[in-house]
């Protein structure tokens, strides 16, 4: 089977990192053979498959050792969980510096370094909350990841980011053939959250691979640094994350997205609820100002 | 050739437009110009400082080479970092001959190149950390410097290097003027905006140093000459002649010039602007607050060196108006000399000049002592109040090119045929390949100084040399020559 690299995009905080370990574990355990690429300075896209707090990262090993040149492909490579390869690019600390200048530092000395061996079937790119600059694109740049997921749940700003990130695929699918791939929808428990989520990806002319329920064995499992597949294998959360890993081998809906337009979400929002009608008549009302009217 | 009638000048603008596509052509006409001395607004003619084409191959520099290589680099008792990649620092390093008295490295620094020398971490991880040991390793290194200037290249505003804070926290630690300059290449048209963000970094962090200080003994005669950057020592040929006179040169911005200078400058009576492009600006600014006047002046050539010393003169008492006339009286014999030597072998001699921000309109003066004729010029980042200044300096129906591209240039000057085209290093073996003779405008060609009447001397001497020089005679290769081509068709 060819390499496939996918990457998993979303709003920050909306469960990226511990979903796309749960389900590389769900891969793993299906026998794929993966590696997990985390680009975000926090570097916290592997400490459940490495039961560590967190990785070594490419960038601030470059920095210890004078330049990226200067280090070897064994050096960043850490190996988890049913021998999941582990890579974190890193990056600075909030407030100075270039996290994007990190992404594509690393990744080029992953390439280099041949880190994309032949025998693997996966590779998943973490990447931080929004494709907010050039470096955080770099994993669905040409001959990079081909396949998108994104990860949303019923909230409107999670809902708006997916919309987001689909404009920046929109610019990349025409220069270097990436797709988006479908939605995953972590549930928040919003009402109707799975029509909802059903209904914003087939505006944007996807679809919802899978609906991860909400259960507190993630969270049990977190704290002591695994996946759910790891921690408790018969756990019903373990199931779902192996029947996303399941779809993913089995997914054939790459697209083009179609991202849709503010007033188009709006009214998709407002349509189950999660928005109110907006009353133009006060808008830019101050409190005083409606008391005295 | 004679000189072009207005109609023959808009002719060859229209033919070098030719070439160009439909948007590309509309946006370049309207920084070429038929010169017209009626005229009082330049705008009317010709627009200036916008951004470049595209694709063309313009002249200019960038807001770091106006900061750090024009206005800044030149305060030899301080220490200029060039922060982010080593590029910057190293290929302007020493570059703009920029002469000074002192010993480098020691309390001098003007041909040193200091830089935080950015690699992939420093962008990734932020500089701050590395420009604060910098910082103090020059301090350990080099403790006789007076004062540090942080000059960005266009990483630092990428990435949000926050070099104010640094510089702050430095300043308390080492009790030392240390000034951010937040010049990165890439911000504004040209060079230009680099003078203006480089004059009010010093606005904000230098030349309020001395307010409500007044130990410094001041005298009613006392000036700064402002703008002069001392190329080839052009500031203190200009200098003596102000002494001469009876003024007391107080500073010097920045040729040659120090930090405890510009502190003092604030005390000065009058303001003496060569470069205005440059540093107008802080004139204006102590105008504004300390209520100094200032006056543009113009040291090139006797005509001009005469008209500046008076109205120099005129901003003070008698003494001074005696010691203007004394002055030009002093110099009459050794620049009539001049004149009478090489007039004769200049007289009629055509000029095409494309400079900076200034001596594209202050040279001619100069060229006409000589009998020379400019029929050309053009800056690289004027801005309209410069071209203003020039339509009276330049004769009718003379060609204006701003921010010209090489291909018009080429054009030009290959139409005009003129006997000397004066610009820059990236110009110069173009003519001279093309046969044209050349001189370099920005550094003398590695002569001068130009300013004064010393420097007229040398002024006179370099381009008679130039444009006389036998090479030309010797240009054609011997079978392109017309004896030779008839020879073959003799053969034949």
């Amino acid at each position: 089977m060819a390499l496939r690299q996918c990457a998993i995009y979303g709003k920050g905080g909306i469960g990226k990192s511990t979903t796309t370990q749960n389900l590389v574990a769900g891969l793993a355990e299906l026998g794929k053979k993966v590696m997990i690429v985390g680009c975000d300075p926090k570097a916290d896209s592997t400490r459940l498959i490495l039961h560590a707090k967190a990785q070594n990262s490419i960038m601030q090993m470059a920095a210890d050792a004078g330049s990226v040149e200067d280090l070897e492909l064994e050096d960043v490579l850490k190996v988890g969980y049913r021998d999941i390869k582990c890579v974190e690019s890193g990056g600075p600390e909030p407030g100075v510096g270039c996290a994007g200048r990190g992404v594509i530092t690393a990744i080029n000395f992953l390439e280099e370094e041949g880190a994309y061996d032949e025998d693997l079937d996966f590779v998943f790119y973490d990447v931080l909350g929004d494709v907010v600059c050039g470096g955080f694109a770099m994993p669905i740049r040409e001959n990079k990841a081909q396949e998108i997921y994104i990860v949303c749940s019923g909230e409107m700003m999670a809902m708006y980011a997916a919309n987001n990130i689909a404009k920046g695929i929109v610019k990349y699918a025409n220069s270097g053939g990436v797709r988006l791939a479908g939605l995953i929808c972590n549930s928040r428990q919003t009402a109707r959250e799975d029509e909802l989520i059903m209904e914003l990806a087939n505006k944007l002319g996807t679809h919802m691979i899978h609906f991860v329920p909400r259960d507190n064995v993630v969270q049990r499992a977190e704290i002591r640094r695994m996946t759910v597949i790891e921690y408790e294998p018969q756990a019903k959360q373990a199931q779902e994350y192996r029947d996303l890993a399941n779809k993913i081998i089995h997914n054939k809906n790459l697209v083009i997205p179609t991202p849709i337009t503010m007033d188009e979400l709006e009214e998709l929002l407002m349509e189950f609820g999660v928005m109110e009608e907006v009353d133009e008549s006060i808008v830019g009302k101050t409190a005083a100002a409606e008391a005295t009217a | 050739m004679a000189a072009m009638t207005r109609e023959e000048t808009e002719a060859l603008i229209q033919e070098v437009l030719e070439v160009y596509p439909e948007k590309a052509k509309n946006d370049r006409a309207k920084h070429l110009a038929v010169n017209d001395q009626s005229l009082e607004k330049a705008n009317k003619c010709i627009t200036s400082n916008r951004k470049s084409l595209p694709g063309v191959m313009t002249i200019r520099g960038c807001a770091y080479a106006g900061s750090k290589g024009v206005v800044w680099g030149p305060i030899k008792d301080m220490i200029h970092i060039s922060h982010g990649p080593v590029g910057c620092g190293q290929y302007s390093r020493a570059g703009r001959r920029n002469y000074y008295v002192g010993t480098t490295g020691v309390n001098t620094f003007g041909t040193m190149n200091f830089t935080s020398d950015f690699q992939e971490k420093d962008i990734v991880f932020g500089g701050d950390k590395k420009l604060a040991k910098l910082i103090d390793e020059i301090e350990v290194l080099f403790p006789l410097n007076k004062g540090i200037s942080i000059q960005s290249e266009c990483p630092i505003g990428l990435i949000g290097d926050d070099i104010e804070a640094v510089a702050k926290v430095k300043k308390k630690e080492h009790g030392k003027t240390i000034v951010p300059v937040r010049c990165e290449g890439f911000r504004g048209v040209s060079q230009s905006l680099g003078h203006h963000i480089a004059n009010d970094a010093i606005r904000d962090w230098v030349l309020e140093n001395r307010d409500g200080d007044e130990s410094f003994p001041t005298t009613p005669y006392d000036v700064a000459v402002i703008g002069d950057y001392n190329i080839g020592g052009d500031a203190w040929s200009s200098r003596t002649l102000l002494e001469e006179m009876g003024l007391r040169v107080v500073a010097q911005w920045s040729g040659d010039g120090t930090i405890a200078e510009i502190e003092k400058t604030p005390k000065v009576k009058l303001n003496l602007i060569h470069c205005y492009r440059s540093m107008n600006y802080i004139a204006r600014h102590m105008e504004e607050k300390y209520s100094i006047p200032w006056i543009e002046y113009n040291f090139f050539g006797p005509t001009k060196i005469a008209e500046s010393l008076r109205r120099i003169a005129s901003h003070f008492d008698e003494t001074i108006q005696a010691g203007a006339e004394r002055v030009i009286e002093r110099y009459k014999i050794e620049y009539e000399a001049v004149i009478a030597k090489y007039k004769p072998r200049l007289q009629g001699k055509r000029v095409m000049l494309y400079v900076g921000g200034l001596r594209p309109r202050h040279v001619i003066g100069a060229y006409e002592d000589l009998g020379m004729e400019v029929v050309g010029t053009g800056y690289e980042f004027a801005h309209n109040d410069d071209y203003d200044r020039t339509i009276k300096e330049m004769g009718n129906a003379t060609l204006l090119y701003d921010d010209v591209t090489g291909y018009e240039f080429e054009e030009f000057v290959k139409k005009v045929q003129p006997d000397l085209v004066g610009s820059g290093i990236k110009e110069k073996y173009i003519f001279q390949k093309m046969g044209v003779p050349f001189r370099q405008m920005h550094s003398w060609d590695y002569s001068g100084p130009y300013h004064g009447y010393d420097g007229f001397a040398i002024f006179a001497r370099d381009m008679d040399m130039t444009i006389n020089n036998p090479c030309w005679k010797n240009f054609k290769a011997p079978w392109k020559t017309e004896a030779a081509s008839d020879a073959v068709k003799a053969v034949a």
